[in-house]
């Protein structure tokens, strides 16, 4: 590694995914971080890290979710991270969508509540992602996300 | 004590009201984070919303926590080591826009990491049944991430 820290971008929907990417911190330890969410009130809890929220928007509605694409992808070229790593759900994807075109590596962590097949932005997210994860063995498939174990 | 949530994003009456209901004949101290939740308790105290330092506070306190199948909420029961019951909301009641979390809940009980009740009866009988000192059909215990999944993500942001 460099000498200057790998900056890595941490990004998780509110409620479980959010849980799910605090559940992950072990592995970051040692690199600058940037939270992304969709809720204010997290700030608390990233200690001095930088945080960042923005509005939640699903694939239920297409012009909120325009919207967030652009303030994504305008976090995305003034934060330049060398990393972007998420749990879900669709900022997670913009994120990672985003991310990969501007030269980050990337990690989608599907969900833990996705038992029996893929989150939608889940699968989604397997042609951007670098390290596509599942938490479920019987979801990782060659050409598919690979399964390494689950957040608990 | 017993601390029920439904987390913040969908109002889940059918579980808020179930257990306010029984609060009596239960006869023990019980606080709920009913969000959207248009039901208001009469048994019970209740808030909306709780930030996450006072909702870490109640669930710290808690002896069993009830709460929807939400992954936030069950993960945080296995962090913290308390039992907890869930109910999986139905989206043909409208308390979801699908069936995902029945899926969630069956696979974690099946895992012996949660007590699952499908509907309001089975609640209520199971809540009884543990404030009458029954034990739980889970295994209580503290859960850490696999340390091979951690260990794949640092190799990998080493590279």
């Amino acid at each position: 590694m460099s000498a200057k820290k790998k900056r890595i971008m941490l990004v998780a929907s509110a409620g479980g995914h959010w849980v799910q990417l605090k559940r992950l911190l072990p592995a970051f330890d040692g690199y600058e971080l940037i939270f992304m969410t969709t809720e204010a009130k997290y700030s608390t809890t990233v200690g001095d890290n930088r945080f960042i929220v923005v509005p939640d928007a699903s694939r239920w509605n297409k012009l909120k979710l325009l919207w967030l694409a652009c303030i994504i992808l305008v976090r995305i070229l003034f934060i330049r991270p060398d990393v972007v790593v998420s749990t879900g759900a669709a900022p997670g994807f913009l994120a990672i969508f985003f991310g990969k075109k501007m030269g980050a590596k990337t990690i989608w962590l599907d969900s833990i509540a996705n038992v029996d097949e893929l989150s939608l932005s889940g699968k989604r997210a397997g042609k951007y992602a670098d390290l596509w994860l599942t938490q479920w063995e019987e979801l990782a498939v060659p050409g598919g996300p690979s399964f390494f174990g689950a957040v608990l | 004590m017993i601390f029920v949530t439904v987390g913040e994003q969908l109002p889940f009456d059918r579980l808020v009201r179930a257990v306010d209901e029984c609060a009596q004949k239960l006869g023990q101290e019980i606080f709920a984070q009913i969000g959207e939740t248009e039901w208001r308790p009469k048994k019970i105290g209740y808030e909306k919303f709780l930030n996450p330092d006072e909702f870490n506070k109640r669930f710290v306190e808690a002896d069993v926590i009830i709460a929807h199948a939400g992954m936030g909420t069950i993960i945080t029961a296995l962090e913290l080591g308390k039992p907890i019951i869930v109910m999986p909301r139905k989206a043909a009641l409208g308390e979801h826009r699908n069936d995902h979390q029945f899926a969630t809940a069956q696979r974690f009980s099946k895992l012996n990491y949660i007590t699952v009740a499908f509907d309001e009866t089975e609640l209520v009988e199971k809540l009884e049944k543990f404030s009458g000192g029954e034990k739980f059909e889970h295994e209580i215990r503290n859960i850490d991430p696999s340390p091979l999944l951690i260990k794949k993500i640092r190799d990998f942001l080493a590279d």
